[in-house]
């Protein structure tokens, strides 16, 4: 097992390094000047030019990449054009709530999703399994930011029970972090609880077919303890898989919900620094984007083993 | 219990009790600005977002009240000589920067110096300076090298950049630098350790600060502070999103609500609307002067015919009562606003445009016009100008980007083919727009160091340099009337009408006052 970890914490240094140089070659080549930007409405080109060389993007590609990569040989990610602040304590301050809504988004669907799927593929055709089947089908069709708005005018306008925006560290209180948190994790939660419900019930009738749950159910085990132990423990690789993938999606998903609630998460940190061509910024954000998904799918891996002791790395 | 063991419980709530109280004394006014504060030099910048938080935290040697008039600010007396080649300022007592430190002539000269190597009128100012100096830590000179007559108007601006007073170690920074040490002597104290750029931005109440005795006025006036502290919600931008939290009371004050929410906002309860800068702003269309067609004076001149300022206000304000036309290009209503020679535009029509057109020696080149498509403020324009252009008998090709892509390839004089471009539309507040040196579609030095556009016209700068030199206040009025006769006749730019921008407030906030932009003093939190 360890040499498999070695071997996959290995394997995420080249893909990081793809991801870094496609990523600065991208950067150097969509239109658009950090400098003009900075420089404001009023600014002439005789101005832009001096800040554009206090930047330093007045040096040529290949000096510049080589500044860049031996900052990032020495674990400097460097420093923000736009906001004057070293690119690692701008992720810090901003990684807090966007793990925070990932996390709780991905508990609530989780909770959710994986008894529905059960339920409806052990009510299979029935009324519970149409309903599942038909809110899959609202939850991936709902654009989120509908869902969002219809969400803060009921609770937030109407009943007066959660805060319509903003986000309280959770160093400040549990409460107040979570009551800031209840909708747009339910906001977000709704497309992977399709998902994962969906996958869920799918997973689990294939089991429901087999032999061993045949025996199980003719030794006279209860159908609950069919359902969990039996059906839902051999269902649960492909469910980690689609868990997996939708931690590692929610990490860059998290945009346009944290846009509706003001949550100055990550997401709001890539548009930001995207609107302002802010190269350091989105280099180094898309480079933690890049290490969690290849981590989470690392964990998952892992998790097989746990969930299907046949599997052996 | 023993009884000093239950004194001591008692007092223990009392302390609790009293911190308690103090706590929820504290009176915090919320605040949702028009956009996000990141960069924190009002000198580097222009933005309108960095400016206001200059006004925080710095404090002015002048102002412009509400009636466009200059007033002092930190300086309590001046004088010139005869010949108005020496000024002679002296500051007024209990000026003190955060730190403690008084503020005095030096720092003044030394933020002065600053701002003359960015702003366009401290540049203008600055080619009429001999010196600057402080004989004495109170007072501060200028030398000129002949009369000008805009020294009192560029020291008292009231829009970006504005020459706010640095201490001099922070003002003695390269120009080109951007500072970070924020101290200033203004109302507010800006709390550093509390930013977080694009989450929030905390200012204290500067409980030192000695405001002037009158009333504020714009710019101008007593800086009086009556909450302890203001924080800027820099993560809500959503327009909606902004206008549930302000009627769900999470907000006080948003700076700049979308047009989209305007209506709901005025019927909502517990929720104002407030007009603080009837100046508004106006919308503008600018050519690029070095590239076919508009190289040709006769094609902007049909083009300017063809821009009637109606269809663009209809388009991207909606709102009869928050726009008008007006056929300056100064702002009307501001000193120098007048339609003085602007008949091109504002007496042609569509058939004129045409004709114009024909007249033009066209050649049918395409017209490329940018249209940012991320900026709620000004995306409709391009499409109403591609529209108007069309029906003139132009070809247009509407190019459809980012607004910081539009930034970026602005400043580009290439052909159109490598990525160069004909049109682009924008938006200035008032103040900064309001005299023939402040207007920076007005520079016309071309190539040289002109605003984008690259306008190029030597009998306009002559005029313009006249104006800078006249002291008398009739005959400015008149040279700045040239100065707009002379813009329309060569077609610099159009000026494509104007608006006011509200801001909309929870209705237990009161004093707000008229001024050019967002000032957070002279506020009550009822």
């Amino acid at each position: 097992m360890l040499p498999f970890i070695a071997r996959r914490l290995a394997a995420t240094i080249p893909v990081l390094a793809i991801v870094a140089v496609l990523v600065f070659l991208l950067l150097r080549l969509t239109p658009g000047d950090p400098a003009a930007i900075l420089a404001g409405d009023a600014a002439n080109v005789e101005q832009i030019a001096k800040i554009r060389a206090g930047l330093g993007l007045d040096r040529s590609i290949p000096v510049q990449f080589a500044i860049w990569l031996g900052q990032m040989l020495s674990g400097d990610l460097g420093e923000s054009f736009y906001f004057k602040m070293k690119v690692t304590d701008l992720i810090g301050q901003r990684i807090e709530p966007t793990l925070a809504l990932a996390a709780v988004t991905i508990v609530i669907a989780v909770l959710v999703a994986v008894p529905l799927g059960v339920l409806a593929a052990w009510r299979f055709g029935g009324w519970l399994d149409r309903a599942l089947m038909g809110f899959s089908v609202l939850g991936f069709s709902v654009p989120v930011f509908v869902l969002a708005y219809i969400l803060i005018w009921v609770v937030s306008l109407k009943l007066g029970w959660l805060p319509v925006q903003g986000y309280r560290r959770i160093a400040d209180g549990f409460l107040p972090f979570l009551r800031h948190l209840i909708l747009p994790s339910i906001t977000l939660s709704v497309i992977y609880i399709a998902l994962i419900a969906r996958v869920t019930r799918a997973a689990v009738l294939d089991t429901l077919g087999e032999d061993y749950i045949r025996t199980a159910r003719a030794k006279g085990l209860s159908e609950s303890r069919v359902l969990v132990r039996h059906a839902l423990a051999n269902a649960a690789v492909p469910i980690a898989t689609v868990i997996g993938l939708g931690i590692a999606l929610l990490i860059g998903g998290v945009v346009v919900t944290e846009s509706v609630y003001a949550i100055p998460g990550l997401g709001r940190l890539t548009v930001d620094a995207v609107l302002a061509r802010d190269f350091p910024t989105i280099q180094g954000v898309i480079l933690l984007f890049s290490f969690t998904y290849v981590l989470v799918n690392l964990l998952v891996d892992l998790s097989y083993v746990f969930f299907d002791p046949r599997i052996r790395y | 219990m023993t009884l000093s063991r239950k004194f001591a419980v008692l007092a223990a709530f009392a302390a609790l009790s009293a911190a308690g109280g103090v706590l929820a004394q504290e009176k915090v006014l919320r605040v949702v600005p028009h956009s996000n504060l990141a960069i924190l030099d009002p000198i580097w910048t222009t933005a309108y977002i960095v400016r206001n938080h200059g006004y925080m935290i710095y404090d002015t040697l002048f102002g412009t009240d509400e009636k466009n008039q200059i007033r002092p600010q930190m300086v309590d007396s001046w004088s010139a000589s005869p010949d108005q080649r020496l000024w002679t300022f002296k500051l007024r007592a209990g000026l003190a920067f955060h730190d403690g430190k008084p503020v005095t002539g030096e720092d003044v000269v030394a933020s002065l110096a600053r701002w003359g190597k960015r702003d366009a009128m401290g540049v203008a100012l600055m080619t009429f300076v001999d010196r600057m100096d402080s004989p004495a830590p109170d007072t501060f000179r200028i030398f000129l090298r002949e009369s000008c007559g805009f020294v009192l108007e560029a020291l008292g601006k009231p829009s970006s950049n504005v020459p706010f007073i640095m201490p001099k170690r922070v003002a003695d920074t390269d120009a080109f630098k951007q500072i970070d040490d924020y101290t200033g002597s203004g109302p507010y104290i800006f709390k550093k350790d509390e930013f977080k750029p694009g989450d929030k931005a905390v200012y204290l109440k500067n409980t030192k600060y000695v405001p002037r005795k009158e009333a504020p006025s714009g710019t101008a006036g007593g800086k009086y502070v009556y909450v302890d502290r203001v924080e800027m919600n820099l993560a809500l931008r959503d327009g909606q999103a902004q206008a549930n939290a302000l009627i769900n009371g999470e907000v006080d004050i948003i700076e700049a609500p979308a047009f989209e929410v305007y209506e709901s906002l005025k019927k909502a309860p517990g929720v104002k609307i407030e007009m603080t800068a009837p100046a508004g702003l106006q919308y503008m269309a600018r050519f690029n002067h070095l590239l076919k067609p508009f190289d040709n004076v006769k094609v902007r001149r049909a083009a300017m015919a063809a821009f009637a300022q109606e269809p663009f206000l209809k388009a991207q304000v909606g709102i009869k009562e928050l726009y008008r036309t007006c056929p300056s290009m100064f702002t009307c209503g501001t000193p120098y606003g007048s339609p003085y020679g602007s008949e091109i535009q504002s007496k042609s029509n569509m058939r004129k445009a045409q004709e114009l057109l024909k007249q033009s020696g066209y050649d049918g080149t395409p017209v490329v016009v940018m249209k940012p498509t991320d900026l709620a403020s000004i995306q409709k324009l391009p499409d109403v100008a591609a529209q108007l252009l069309r029906q003139a008998g132009f070809k247009v090709d509407l190019q459809a980007m980012d607004w910081n892509t539009l930034v970026g390839r602005r400043a580009k004089k290439d052909p159109v083919d490598k990525g160069g471009w004909n049109m682009f539309l924008t938006a200035w507040q008032a103040h900064d727009i309001w005299n023939p040196i402040a207007n920076a579609a007005m520079d016309t030095r071309g190539e040289q160091s002109g605003w984008f556009g690259w306008a190029k016209d030597e009998k306009l700068m002559e005029i313009r340099a006249q104006f800078m030199r006249e002291t008398d206040e009739a005959k400015k009025k008149k040279l700045a009337n040239e100065v707009q006769a002379r813009a329309f006749e060569i077609a610099t730019h159009v000026p494509l009408g104007e608006y006011v921008q509200p801001v909309a407030a929870r209705k237990n906030i009161s004093g707000f006052f008229i001024t050019n932009g967002n000032l957070y003093w002279n506020l009550k939190k009822n």
